[in-house]
């Protein structure tokens, strides 16, 4: 069995983890075989990456650390993949003044 | 039967616009309730409900773009993830009826939503109330389609998609009992130009027969008489003459009634911004906010990137000045690695000037790239946050150190006059210990924050955060006074230049500078001619 791979990130969006963010990061995750799973706490509840439902109810906001780990053969890509989309903004320019 | 009171209601306007037609109630539209049958055909009435409800979305996401097609695309994602039908599915298999099923499960997460304390969130209940309705419209075997034209959509709250599905090419209005003003039909129908109304509590669900639906006031008169017709068809009138009228200002210079000149610029934050805008529409950029180009998480932007970045605004404007701010995050706005984490108080801690002073070699990378540009059009360069002189003299220090390297190298560049912004109060009070700044720009946004000591991302302390409270106008006037006595031009930013009530209080203070939204420009070139 292959190792967890885990890591954290800032969310800096504007209004947190809200609709179109969430949808950006469930579809990011469900392109990797791993299991991604997120947290806004270091201790868990961990919530399935995949469930845009589940990703939504964490209420995620601007300022929270979200930490990300993922189980199995592209646990590493994953990670890296999903921490980087939050750190990019989700790829969203323009922040208000 | 007619209402004995309450013919007038109140709520909170959502949307601008002006629109009288006759009522549609959104809601009641449901039919008999459906016998329930077996759990396994249930199970199966459930599953082609939730597919006829994808399809139906996924199609209706083939005619819109934009935040319309965001907002679907999330509710189609939602759809899509199994884990939100599966307490209705558990729900069938402890023997309810699908509807009732589905119907108790979404509410349930339907309420968590409205139980979040962070607004936006509270606001995504509708969509999810869109989804549940959605399913049980298709379950129920109902048609989906929309309102037909020219009418005022009424209830409790209405789905993002039952806009979408309206025809509201002969106009329309919303008005309703509950909603949101940040929820996403509330977008849409500020997008469309459909006047709304929200908050408009229980007494409308008498209301029948035709609605006057006043979006800029947050006023709904229900079953209007004549004369309260006629009047609302000349405020019409008059409201669609304005919004044409403004437009003929766009391309003018503004001028007051008595033909005094007003400078007018935009505020950009962006380069793609530049594309939406005529150059010939304004007198310059006021306020380039650099921000755009420090993204968090990415490598910090290179000089040359920099350099090719200020330059376009310069080619842009044509000779016309661009004003460009140094990099202004901290506060509001962190980027990683660069601004402190774990701040008690950001909007008082180590942010604009304060940060850059901190981070020489960020600084210094800025205001070589600025010096370099400064080559290809009228370059202003403008420090934020200043709080003591001694900030602008270590700037300016710093730029003069760029210059002779750049000079010495034989790089071609030129020196911009620096200037400061006006927005933390001691600067506004004391401005003549600030004789070396070429200019100042008043940050309205920042001054009433600090003045009124209410943020400003604080929905609950936003009625204190008021750039008209007179405190904030008097520093204005006395900044706007020791400019006319110097001769060092002022101009103000902020968003309070943008709103048409503040403009009067403004010029009145003796400012002949404004830089303001792009989307602005023609309503405050025409709202200056009345002054």
């Amino acid at each position: 069995m292959s190792a967890t791979v885990q890591d954290s990130v800032v969310i800096t969006h504007d209004v947190g983890l809200h609709a179109r963010p969430s949808v950006k990061l469930t579809k990011l995750a469900k392109g990797f075989a791993a299991a991604v799973e997120i947290a806004t706490t270091a201790e868990g509840p961990w919530i399935d990456a995949k469930s845009i439902v589940k990703v939504m109810a964490m209420k995620a906001r601007q300022g929270a650390t979200l930490h990300v780990r993922a189980m199995g053969a592209d646990a590493q890509a994953a990670v890296e993949a999903v921490a980087g989309l939050v750190r990019r903004d989700f790829d969203e320019a323009g922040h208000g003044p | 039967m007619k209402p004995a009171m309450g013919r007038r209601h109140s709520g909170t306007g959502a949307s601008d616009g002006l629109f009288m037609g006759p009522a549609r109630s959104i809601a009641g539209r449901s039919a008999a309730p459906r016998v329930a049958a077996d759990p396994d055909s249930e199970r199966a009435a459930l599953a082609a409900a939730l597919a006829g409800a994808t399809g139906g979305i996924a199609t209706l996401m083939t005619r819109v773009e934009g935040d319309a097609a965001d907002m679907l695309g999330f509710q189609l994602a939602m759809l899509e993830d199994d884990a939100l039908a599966a307490p209705a599915f558990a729900g069938i298999a402890a023997g309810l009826p699908a509807d009732i099923a589905f119907a108790t499960a979404m509410n349930a997460e339907i309420a968590g939503y409205d139980a979040s304390d962070d607004e936006y969130f509270r606001a995504r209940s509708a969509d999810l109330a869109d989804i549940r309705d959605r399913v049980l419209r298709v379950l129920a075997g109902e048609d989906l389609a929309g309102a037909e034209a020219g009418v005022v959509l009424t209830g409790d709250d209405l789905a993002p998609s039952l806009f979408l599905e309206t025809d509201w090419s002969r106009g329309g209005a919303i008005a309703l009992r509950r909603g949101s003003s940040t929820s996403h039909v509330a977008m849409l129908a500020r997008a469309r130009g459909i006047p709304m109304v929200v908050g408009l509590g229980e007494a409308l669900s008498e209301t029948a027969g035709t609605l006057m639906v006043d979006g800029s006031t947050g006023t709904v008169t229900a079953d209007p008489d004549a004369a309260e017709q006629v009047a609302f068809a000349s405020a019409l009138a008059r409201h669609s003459a304005a919004r044409a009228a403004e437009e003929r200002f766009l391309l003018q210079p503004a001028r007051r009634r008595d033909g005094a000149p007003v400078e007018v610029l935009v505020n950009v934050a962006g380069v793609e911004e530049l594309d939406g805008i005529d150059p010939a529409s304004c007198d310059g950029i006021g306020l380039m906010r650099s921000e755009f180009l420090f993204r968090d998480g990415a490598d910090l932007p290179d000089e040359e990137m920099q350099y090719h970045a200020y330059r376009r605004f310069l080619e842009w404007a044509g000779g016309k000045p661009v004003t460009i701010r140094t990099l202004d995050i901290g506060g509001d706005k962190p980027i990683r690695g660069l601004t402190p984490e774990g701040e008690a108080n950001p909007f008082l801690g180590l942010r604009g000037v304060r940060l850059t002073l901190a981070r020489a070699e960020v600084f210094r990378t800025q205001l070589r790239a600025l010096a370099r540009s400064a080559v290809h059009g009228n370059l202003k360069v403008m420090i934020p946050m200043v709080t003591v002189p001694d900030e602008l003299a270590r700037s300016a220090a710093l730029l003069a150190a760029c210059l002779a390297q750049l000079e010495a190298a034989g790089t071609p560049h030129a020196a911009p006059p620096l200037g400061i912004m006006v927005e933390v109060p001691a600067v506004a009070v004391a401005p003549e210990l600030f004789g070396a700044a070429r200019f100042l720009s008043i940050g309205s946004n920042d001054l009433t924050q600090y003045v009124t000591a209410a943020a400003r991302d604080d929905a609950r302390v936003a009625p204190l955060n008021d750039p008209g409270h007179p405190a904030v106008l008097r520093l204005i006037a006395q900044v706007a006074d020791y400019g006319r006595q110097t001769g060092i031009p002022v101009s103000l930013c902020g968003d309070m230049a943008s709103e048409p009530r503040h403009l009067a209080a403004l010029l009145g203070a003796g400012l002949t500078s404004l830089s303001v939204a792009p989307a602005r420009l023609a309503r405050v070139k025409a709202a200056i001619a009345e002054l």
